[in-house]
């Protein structure tokens, strides 16, 4: 059971929901940057929303598939084909030893997800299986995914191989299910996001023309923007206190805004603990809204409370529950 | 006439959400020994009584940053606010830890570092801008016995409080592409020491042929926020000759 990247893409890395609790030691989390697509991926093949699986950005591998395996994409829509067909996202996919998915033009959203039931087998360090680049371990030899790289997968799971067993077809390359999870669970990446925010500890230091155009003007994701963050250009924004700050922890999320007055929003490899003013932070239900966007993209800021923000993530755990209980109802027995 | 309390409680903590995953506990606003102790013995405490849907916490300077999952502490859906409810678990221990925790033998950790030479390629610098000679500024470098306020930046990497006012030195104008692991700089009023090879502006002064960092160790930072170091000048020689752990 195994996967052998023929061409490696852009940027395709092992990853997982995170590596928690070792930020005490500076080591960052990581994970998936659209974490609810592969945990969407995941529940199609049956895997645990913990597997792990692969982060394609923007121009897809070419991956052959080495003995009969069940995969699911999720997340961006890279144009992926199955044997050079066309193959439909957000629904779990019976395919042939041999058969090769590849990827066409970025359609919708920059990161798709690649689950296989079973998980990407590579080893756990310290408790996940997500690369870190920049620390070298993780993932796949703690590295981007290489042409001639062979990846273990696991054993699927009863759901998975019953759900296998349903679909296999003895002459084919490839058989998609009929189901796909509805728009709230597979939404198609915005063009134009509004990320709803919360505001953070400094916004009081920022003055009140810089909150406003915050909240009201677009700003551009220029091209300095990859996992650990995105340097966003737009209308200045300053502080009316200029007082140094103490480093501090930071989140996903986390709005930054250095000293020149264009902000950063942070991404899943960002580092632990910051010194920037924090203006506002994006809410975790967006966080996939804002994983999905690219450089040359336009993004807006809209405000919301912690309690909104709290109540949105309920309602995603809920429909994510329901995809859980059907997939167990419905295939587990 | 009242008996005072045989363990002052800590001082009052400001409390904040970071986001919807995430509060702050501010322990005081600068730099200081009892803020540092404050921020350990609750460290301790909430990690001897964690509440459903803690993730981690973090320390820093003056703060504590708790990462909890907010569905799992709304003990999915039964309790509708979870910041309020995890931000009541942490007043309610907040009132129950002691300002003084009971902390370990202050062992004091060494570090090896060469100073000067390749491995610290700014040390003339950090003399000239602090108008000392070469051996003074090792001399005060080597005296202190330096506080870890927190490992950050990188895996490993501590910041470390304690550093002799007089080598205070800015950052360098453009930062070093690549800086090696093991070396030991000074930005502004802070030292630290490198864990990974990675781009850096601090003032490089010297190297530790020690490793800060291993992802295979069970424990994969060497140095912990709260512990206490010096630094020991060692010879290029005595460098080649440590062994790497």
């Amino acid at each position: 059971m195994s996967l052998r990247i023929l061409r490696p893409g852009l940027l395709t890395t092992v990853q997982d929901l995170g590596r928690f609790g070792y930020q005490q030691d500076g080591i960052i989390v990581s994970g998936a940057m659209d974490a609810q697509a592969l945990r969407v991926a995941n529940l199609l093949v049956g895997n645990p929303e913990t597997a792990a699986g692969l982060e394609i950005t923007l121009l897809g591998p070419r991956i052959r598939f080495e003995a009969d395996h069940f995969m699911a994409l999720t997340g961006a829509h890279l144009s992926p084909t199955l044997n050079g067909q066309p193959v439909a996202d957000n629904r779990a996919v019976w395919v042939a030893a041999g058969t090769e998915l590849a990827f066409g033009p970025a359609v919708a959203g920059c990161r798709s997800y690649l689950a296989v039931a079973g998980g990407v087998a590579v080893p756990l360090v310290l408790g996940s299986r997500s690369t870190y680049l920049r620390a070298s371990f993780g993932g796949h030899e703690g590295r981007a995914l290489r042409a001639g790289d062979v990846l273990p997968v696991g054993k699927p799971s009863t759901i998975g191989s019953g759900l296998m067993q349903l679909l296999e077809q003895p002459k084919a390359a490839w058989t998609a299910a009929s189901f796909t999870p509805g728009p709230a669970l597979c939404p198609r990446p915005p063009y134009r996001p509004v990320l709803r925010a919360v505001r953070g500890p400094e916004y009081g230091q920022f003055s009140a023309e810089s909150q406003q155009a915050f909240w009201q003007e677009p700003f551009t994701i220029t091209p300095a923007a990859d996992r650990m963050g995105y340097r966003l250009s737009g209308p200045p924004l300053m502080r009316h206190e200029e007082a140094e700050l103490l480093s501090s922890a930071v989140t996903f999320g986390t709005v930054q805004v250095p000293a020149g007055g264009q902000p950063i929003v942070l991404g899943a490899d960002h580092q632990t603990t910051g010194g920037y003013p924090r203006l506002a932070l994006v809410i975790s239900v967006d966080w996939p809204a804002l994983a999905q966007a690219a450089p040359g993209q336009q993004l807006r800021f809209r405000e919301v409370s912690v309690r909104e923000a709290q109540a949105l993530v309920a309602a995603r755990e809920q429909a994510v529950a329901g995809l859980r209980r059907g997939m167990e109802t419905v295939f587990g027995r | 006439m009242s008996v005072a309390p045989p363990l002052p409680a800590l001082p009052p903590v400001r409390l904040f959400p970071l986001g919807d995953a995430a509060v702050v506990l501010e322990f005081g606003s600068a730099i200081s020994p009892a803020t540092h102790a404050a921020i350990a013995a609750f460290s301790a405490r909430l990690a001897a009584r964690p509440f459903v849907g803690l993730r981690e916490a973090v320390p820093a300077f003056t703060t504590l940053t708790v990462y909890y999952d907010p569905w799992r502490a709304s003990e999915h859906g039964r309790h509708p606010e979870p910041y309020e409810r995890v931000a009541t678990q942490l007043q309610l221990l907040l009132a129950e830890t002691p300002a003084t925790a009971a902390t370990a033998a202050a062992q004091v950790v060494e570090i090896p570092v060469c100073y000067g030479g390749a491995f610290g390629p700014d040390l003339a610098f950090v003399a000239q801008h602090s108008g000392l000679s070469l051996e003074e500024v090792i001399a005060l470098h080597t005296a202190p016995e330096y506080l870890v306020h927190m490992i950050g930046f990188a895996p490993g990497f501590p910041y470390l409080g304690g550093l002799d006012a007089r080598l205070a030195t800015p950052r360098r104008p453009q930062p070093r592409p690549l800086v090696a692991a093991g070396a030991v700089g000074i930005a502004g009023p802070q030292t630290g020491i490198y864990s990974l090879p990675t781009p850096g502006g601090w003032q490089l002064i010297g190297r530790t042929p020690l490793r800060l960092f291993n992802p295979e160790w069970a424990a994969p930072s060497r140095l912990r926020a709260g512990q206490r170091l010096r630094l020991v000048a060692i010879s290029e020689e005595e460098f080649e000759q440590q062994p790497q752990p």
